[in-house]
């Protein structure tokens, strides 16, 4: 059998209504069959939003790294990017899913990525860091997945069975993201002179942000307190060691710059974001929101 | 009247012909080869309950094979087709069967070796070269270096054969 284009060929043979599954909205639950009974004593608002907090991180991150398609210095990285921002989208799909069911809304993953507004998402602001500079992604990158991937360790002994099934599966793929970004940031740091700086450059511009990565939030105390959530102060010293780990052989310095200020205390967990999120998202979401119900 | 012969019959005829059912992307290998299949129950006479797992939390193929299996049963003369998915415990590759990673080797995709275990307390950092060994699927040559852990689908690394010289992929242990 020939086709004329590859998209063809995806939809050849398949009944109707199945035949969007590679380019465009229309993907079925990815939650389909799972039982998603809300765990006694856990309040189910409480659960929705910090699932959106861990949803819009993975999604934030994914569309950045995703800029990198045919940008990046060469093919190999080009495809780990993608790769790493794919894992990062089938993440954000089962949280931001778990999150419409919990709420009572049954808003599906697709309104909730395409029909919010800024002040809406709940992401660290850290994800929404524009990339552009390899090195800055790198240190993005390794900070966002050496925090993430302590988060979901933890995460995977949690009293919802959904998101412990999520995080299970995370800590699999966040493994290797984080040694890509680390092997990455050893090569560049203990390179070329022109290399170091750049990789110094990317950390200390990535580093105002991370200590949003251990402040908890109201809804974060309340879902570690019914045993569902994880503290992210808790996570701070397995970041440190990790840290330390890769930036030693590197020969990088721990950057001491302070923290990016937060706005009467709120910052991105409260939907408090920089300027970068806003562009983001116009990106992200015009398409769908230009033909709402779109299907093709 | 249903009894459980009759069940238990149907579970069996469901079950191989759920197993005919190949992967969109590895479409040498059946769903049961990749272990993505976990289970299937035949309830009533005409209803099968199917249970997927994805390879990875984003694999885009997923929807895809619950749209194929759906269609396969119900052309098998199954009328209610369900297709659960079960995400606990995560799919590993130690659940690809021999005949499966007999088939990648045939096809110049080199098998994975053993996932690695999973231990209690942080996950250890890997900085080095990967430790992983894989046989050149057309030569046959152990001296095989990495190019990428990452390759053309999520499940794969890319690796270079130092005896021929050809590139190949190399399904990755998780």
């Amino acid at each position: 059998m020939s086709f004329d284009n590859a998209y063809e060929a995806l939809v050849a043979d398949h009944a109707e209504g199945d035949a969007r599954w590679a380019f465009g909205t229309g993907f079925d639950d990815p939650l389909a069959g799972v039982d998603t009974a809300v765990p006694s004593g856990v309040d189910g608002d409480d659960l929705a939003a910090y699932c959106l907090m861990l949803g819009d991180d993975a999604l934030i991150l994914s569309h950045r790294l995703t800029e990198w398609c045919t940008r990046a210095h060469e093919l190999e990285d080009e495809v780990a990017l993608a790769n790493i921002a794919l894992d990062l989208l089938g993440q954000a799909r089962m949280l931001l899913a778990r999150a419409g069911q919990t709420d009572g809304t049954g808003r599906s993953e697709d309104e909730l990525a395409y029909f919010r507004d800024e002040n809406r998402f709940r992401n660290v602001r850290l994800a929404e860091l524009p990339g552009g500079d390899f090195g800055r992604t790198i240190a993005q990158l390794l900070v966002f997945s050496t925090w993430k991937l302590a988060e979901f360790s933890r995460l995977s002994r949690s009293r919802d069975p959904v998101l412990a099934a999520i995080a299970a599966k995370g800590v699999k793929e966040l493994t290797y993201h984080r040694d890509y970004a680390a092997r990455w940031a050893v090569r560049l740091g203990d390179g070329t002179d022109h290399s170091h700086e750049r990789m110094q450059r990317g950390l200390d511009e990535v580093w105002p942000l991370v200590a949003e990565l251990f402040t908890a939030h109201a809804v974060q105390r309340r879902v570690v307190d019914a045993g569902v959530g994880v503290d992210p102060a808790e996570l701070r010293d397995e970041f440190d060691d990790v840290l330390g780990q890769v930036l030693e052989p590197a020969g990088l310095r721990r950057p001491e710059v302070a923290p990016m200020g937060r706005v009467a205390d709120r910052a991105g967990r409260d939907g408090v974001h920089t300027e970068h999120l806003g562009y983001l998202l116009a990106e992200m979401q015009s398409l769908a929101r230009a033909h709402p119900e779109a299907t093709w | 009247m249903v009894t459980a012969f009759d069940t238990g019959v149907r579970a069996d005829t469901a079950r191989s012909v759920a197993e005919t059912v190949t992967d969109p992307e590895l479409p040498m290998l059946t769903l049961a080869d990749l272990g993505v299949l976990r289970d299937v129950e035949t309830p009533e006479p005409g209803r099968v309950i199917v249970t997927v797992t994805p390879t990875y939390s984003g694999c885009p193929a997923i929807s895809e094979m619950r749209a194929d299996l759906h269609r396969t049963l119900t052309e098998a003369g199954y009328t209610r087709v369900e297709v659960r998915t079960a995400l606990d415990p995560p799919w590993t590759t130690d659940w690809i069967s021999d005949a499966g990673r007999r088939k990648l080797a045939e096809h110049g995709i080199a098998p994975p070796g053993r996932a690695p275990h999973t231990q209690q307390g942080p996950v250890p950092l890997t900085l080095g070269p990967p430790r992983r060994h894989a046989h050149c699927p057309n030569c046959g040559s152990e001296a095989t270096d990495e190019l990428s852990e990452f390759s053309a689908t999520a499940c794969k690394a890319l690796r270079r054969c130092r005896s021929c010289s050809e590139p190949f992929e190399h399904m990755k242990e998780i």
